[in-house]
């Protein structure tokens, strides 16, 4: 055991912080009201300190180490952004607050929409999706509400690669939509004759990513969007994998209806060992009344003398609201900072050095590692992670002994066509030499498969645990360290 | 600035590595015309001038630091301790990734497995997951998993008008696809559960009810789960975690699913985010729950560790035949909300909702004084309740804030006809009986 | 790969054995090697009918989750209660002891349609795994 629960920690009588005396009358409870029990644990403060700070420690981020997990874009979480979004005005503005009390916040939430709309090429921009998958359902209720608003409900299926996240096709489950997969092509592309002859008047459309998740830029991309809207369907674009594009082309100038961004990728906001993130989307002009509401809109323009004013409005045919309030506000102003900081040359230059990066990595591992697709990448690439003459080591071998070499493992296993799959996304903020150190790791672990593969299998050696027995924990589901404890 | 640490001899050599002439190689797949767009962003500042920005625009907003704060329906002002921050501003929680990775990721896992733990302390259920967006999304979530559980064959679900209404927007928005049925909530803001059950048959798939509802009341919901039971649907109780303190937990009252927003655990207000939607159920049902469930196992040497479990629920795994697309979550906020609920433990945070009680209970005692004034308070309340105002309630909030810096509470006539000139007043730990004492008196000015 | 030659077999990997009106089935050895190590199993309620093609429960691992379909009409009159505690007996004697269900036939049609042992060995065979 690394570490206790806080409840082994728990001693009956401690507290970690006081609170004030009540200094009104107190009004009786009536009978009933209030439980007997409440399970928690009772810890004093520097315990409560201690077992966090010892918790991080087990950890590995991108603080602390390479983090190449290719479609996550782990590049730094700027400082500055984490002050920004404490300053009082922003961090203790209630949401329900007169618009007119709020003047500062909404001005942020109009000008990154109005950035975002910008760098995406797109009319109009919604900010209150919390994650990529949150904007992906957004899109794709927004296709399907635009046919229906044109009379047009024959349109059931969605087409969605065979190389895409599988947030894809579960977000088109969730919308009631069908989902038929296309193939990709030996080039890594989707497949076009596949796609034309999937193309007629049953589809809502195609949700398709570019750079796709072998960190390829499609190459027929102008004449898949052409099929799509030759029949009547819209694209939708996954901007999962953006960073690769920022100021070198525009989604929407490529013909894209809607897309969703990814703020905790792209735009540096910390990926919290699970969220939040943010996953604003930006729509064509024929998707912009069916925004999910409320945006923020600039309400009159009062010439020079006037500052500009803002306000809250729902779109005419807006899907409605994706979650309660407006967006995760905290991570918009992230997200605002980051952009306000980099300003364009900044942001080209971010794209620029994420596909340099990883192109350097593949120039210098493709000699050991079999690469799928031999072309040049973008922000990403993927391997193939296993060997015919190292036999019975697998991706996940390599992963795990990476670990000992200082990095945490690429994407595993992803995407799904291709075998024994590592995806490699250094991002634009790792050095030449730590790329040059994470060569040098792959290439002694590839000697290590072919001369001492069990050093493989029993990676990782040096992290805080061994390899761990998911199958026990599926079988026993110990979930909860607490029995039910009822009233 | 930007942050990409390349000199120009770099980019050279690293270029020369690659075998590509410049940069502009690399992007040759990108149709010519389109490459290179003008971005009309304004142009790159340094740090210091990024935060005199940010200042800027953060000084243009009242705020809870700067007036007396009486405004709740659904966010709140709490006190959050210290260490809460601090400990979450570290870099190994603050940017690590998803616990992929277990063997490097004992800390988020560990986290998430206490934090479920205290979930189900709290609700009194077996099981609870990571979290979702938030309360919202997590009541919506709740709605899909009923459709899964009757696989289809019950269409109709029963929303009580007293359910946040953000949260019920969300219900449909995320149902539109789904050819569901719902109901209830043209029923008036003082139904009563009874009447709510009344509309639960046999195509019922589940009753889903407030706990304190948003009208701030603490309705009784005895007896509920029973004649939901009867007609083989499932009761959802979206409760405030906060409130959860004090009150008896869901689980005693029959509760199949409990979900809610984990805002009230020390997230500050944020203008609405990032928040934190928890979500519990019964072990029969876990398979069915969406979101990431951490679960206990033991390693090669056989030493105790954490692992994400139960993936065959989820997207990666099920694509098109997953019911949910739930993937990044509300991770750090859930951190926050465990440190929160460890650092006040069973006592602090009791203490905390009972303050909430007290200062509410003398502040609607003294506004049901006012003349003109008539506080709603036909059922228990925590730490809100339902004024009836003598004047529009835009025209209490304008006086309140102009005139003595008080932000005065929320305006249910925008959500319920019938609450017209209705105030939602909250009164929390935080605020001073000086601050209460104000706030009726700058009300007796307009009585 | 173990395909018992008294067994009929569905594409979808069930295997049945039919004695006269009675039934019992369950995944084939490719299914259960493909899934690797089973954590769950999702058997229906005794009585249960479904009609041919009908999924009638499901089984789980680590790594993926499959649906099982019923090969034939029928109803259920036993299911395999010690796959609750030990679920990992359809790894270990997926013909055997790791049965799933037993049924009355309601419609014996479909048996028709199934492969024998030979088909479903050269089935699995062009089968990309």
């Amino acid at each position: 055991m690394l570490e206790p629960l806080i409840y082994d920690l728990s001693r009956p009588g401690r507290q970690g912080v006081t609170l004030p005396a009540c200094d009104v009358p107190p009004t009786p409870l009536p009978d009933g009201l209030a439980r007997t029990t409440l399970d928690l644990p009772e810890v004093d403060q520097l315990t409560v300190v201690r077992h966090f700070t010892r918790l991080s420690q087990l950890n590995m981020g991108i603080d602390t180490h390479m983090y190449p997990l290719g479609s996550c874009t782990m590049k730094y979480n700027p400082r500055v952004n984490e002050t920004a979004a404490r300053l009082p005005g922003l961090a203790a503005a209630h949401p329900l607050q007169d618009p007119e009390t709020v003047q500062g916040s909404l001005a942020l939430m109009f000008a990154l929409q109005e950035w975002l709309a910008d760098i995406g090429g797109f009319a109009g921009v919604s900010l209150q999706p919390a994650a990529g998958a949150q904007g992906e359902l957004t899109g794709v209720l927004m296709m399907r509400a635009y046919h229906l608003d044109r009379g047009d409900t024959q349109r059931t299926k969605m087409l969605i690669p065979n190389s895409a996240h599988g947030t894809n096709p579960a977000t088109a489950n969730m919308a009631g939509l069908d989902v038929v997969e296309i193939p990709s092509d030996p080039r890594g592309n989707v497949d076009l004759a596949a796609l034309k002859a999937l193309c007629d008047d049953t589809i809502v459309g195609l949700m398709i990513t570019n750079p796709n998740t072998l960190g390829l830029f499609e190459e027929h991309v102008e004449e898949v969007v052409a099929a799509v809207h030759a029949c009547g369907g819209l694209v939708y674009g996954d901007g999962a994998n953006m960073n690769a594009i920022v100021g070198k082309v525009r989604p929407g100038d490529l013909g894209f209806d809607v897309l969703h961004y990814n703020l905790h990728k792209t735009f540096s906001t910390p990926h919290g060992g699970g969220g939040p993130g943010s996953g604003p989307v930006g729509v064509s002009a024929r998707l912009t009344d069916f925004l999910p509401g409320p945006l923020v809109a600039r309400v009159q323009d009062q010439g020079e003398t006037q500052p500009p004013h803002f306000s809250l409005v729902t779109p005419p045919k807006s899907i409605g609201r994706m979650k309660a309030f407006w967006g995760n506000f905290g991570v918009l102003v992230r997200a605002y900072a980051y952009i306000r900081a980099n300003g364009p040359d900044g942001l080209r230059g971010n794209s620029e050095y994420a596909v340099l990066n990883a192109n350097y990595l593949r120039a210098k591992l493709e000699d050991v590692y079999k690469l799928p697709y031999d072309r040049v990448c973008k922000h990403e690439f993927v391997v193939e992670g296993v060997w015919a003459d190292a036999p019975g080591v697998h991706a996940l071998d390599i992963a795990k002994r990476l670990v000992d070499y200082g990095f945490h493992a690429p994407t595993n296993y992803f995407p799904l066509i291709v075998h024994e799959a590592l995806m490699i996304e250094p991002t634009e903020t790792e050095t030449r030499e730590t790329l040059d150190t994470f060569v040098d790791a792959l290439r002694k672990i590839a000697e290590e498969a072919h001369t001492q593969p069990q050093l493989l299998k029993d990676a990782p050696h040096t992290a805080p645990l061994s390899r761990l027995d998911e199958i026990a924990a599926a079988k026993q589901l110990v979930l909860c360290c607490r029995p039910a404890a009822l009233s | 600035m930007a942050y990409y640490p390349h000199t120009p001899q770099e980019r050279d050599d690293m270029l020369a590595a690659i075998g590509a002439a410049d940069i502009e190689t690399l992007f040759a797949d990108i149709p010519a015309r389109l490459r290179n767009p003008q971005l009309n962003l304004p142009p790159a500042l340094s740090e210091m001038e990024t935060l005199a920005d940010l200042r800027e625009l953060a000084e243009d907003n009242q705020h809870a630091g700067r007036s007396a704060l009486f405004l709740g329906a659904g966010a709140y002002n709490h006190y959050t301790p210290q260490i809460v921050d601090a400990l979450i501003q570290r870099g190994e929680f603050l940017t690590a990734y998803t616990p992929y990775q277990p063997e490097v990721s004992q800390g988020t896992l560990q986290a998430v497995f206490e934090w479920q733990s205290m979930v189900c302390a709290l609700t009194g259920m077996d099981v609870a997951n990571a979290s979702h967006y938030d309360g919202a999304t997590a009541l919506a979530e709740a709605v899909i998993m009923g459709n899964e559980h009757f696989r289809g064959a019950r269409r109709k679900v029963v929303l009580s008008p007293t359910l946040h209404p953000h949260a019920r927007g969300v219900v449909h928005t995320y149902t539109q696809g789904l050819g569901l049925s719902i109901v209830g909530e043209d029923l008036p803001p003082d139904v009563a559960p009874p009447d709510l059950a009344d509309l639960v048959d046999d195509q019922t798939m589940l009753l889903a009810v407030a706990y304190p509802n948003f009208l701030g009341q603490i309705d009784d919901l005895q007896g509920l789960a029973d004649r939901v039971h009867a007609r083989g649907a499932l009761l959802v109780v979206m409760a405030d975690p906060l409130a959860l303190g004090l009150l008896t937990p869901p689980a005693a009252l029959g509760a199949d699913i409990v979900c809610g927003e984990g805002q009230s655990l020390g997230l500050p207000l944020s203008f609405g985010g990032p928040y934190l939607g928890f979500f519990a159920t019964r072990k029969s049902l876990v398979r069915k729950m969406a979101g990431r469930v951490v679960g206990e196992t033991h390693d090669r040497q056989g030493r105790r560790g954490f692992v994400l479990t139960l993936a065959t629920r989820e997207q990666h795994i099920r694509r098109e035949r997953a019911s949910s697309n739930i993937c990044t979550n509300q991770g750090l906020m859930a951190l926050a909300a465990t440190i929160y609920l460890s650092t006040l433990g069973k006592h602090g945070l009791r203490q905390v909702a009972e303050l909430c009680w007290h200062k509410s209970h003398y502040a609607a005692h003294l506004i049901g004084a006012l003349p003109g004034f008539r506080v709603v308070a036909q059922r228990p309340f925590l730490k809100e309740f339902v004024v009836a105002c003598p004047r529009p309630v835009a025209e209490v909030n304008d006086f309140l804030l102009y005139q003595r810096n008080i932000i005065g509470g929320y305006d249910l006539g925008q959500d319920y006809p019938a609450l017209k000139n209705h105030m939602l007043l909250c009164v929390t730990e935080t605020n001073t009986r000086a601050q209460i004492d104000d706030l009726v008196g700058a009300l007796s000015e307009l009585s | 790969m173990n395909v018992p030659t008294d067994l009929k077999y569905a594409k979808s990997d069930e295997w049945i054995r039919v004695e006269g009106e009675v039934a019992t089935i369950g995944i084939s050895d490719y299914a259960q090697d493909a899934l690797s190590d089973i954590v769950y199993v999702d058997l229906p309620q005794v009585g249960a009918s479904y009609t041919a093609g009908q999924p009638f429960g499901s089984v789980e691992s680590v790594k993926a989750q499959s649906d099982v379909y019923l090969p034939v009409g029928g109803t259920v009159t036993a299911v395999n209660e010690a796959l609750g505690q030990t679920p990992e007996l359809v790894n270990s004697d997926p013909f055997g002891a790791g049965w799933l269900v037993k049924i009355q036939l309601t419609d014996a049609a479909p048996l028709a349609d199934l492969m024998d042992a030979a088909a479903y060995t050269a089935f699995c065979a062009g089968r990309a795994h």
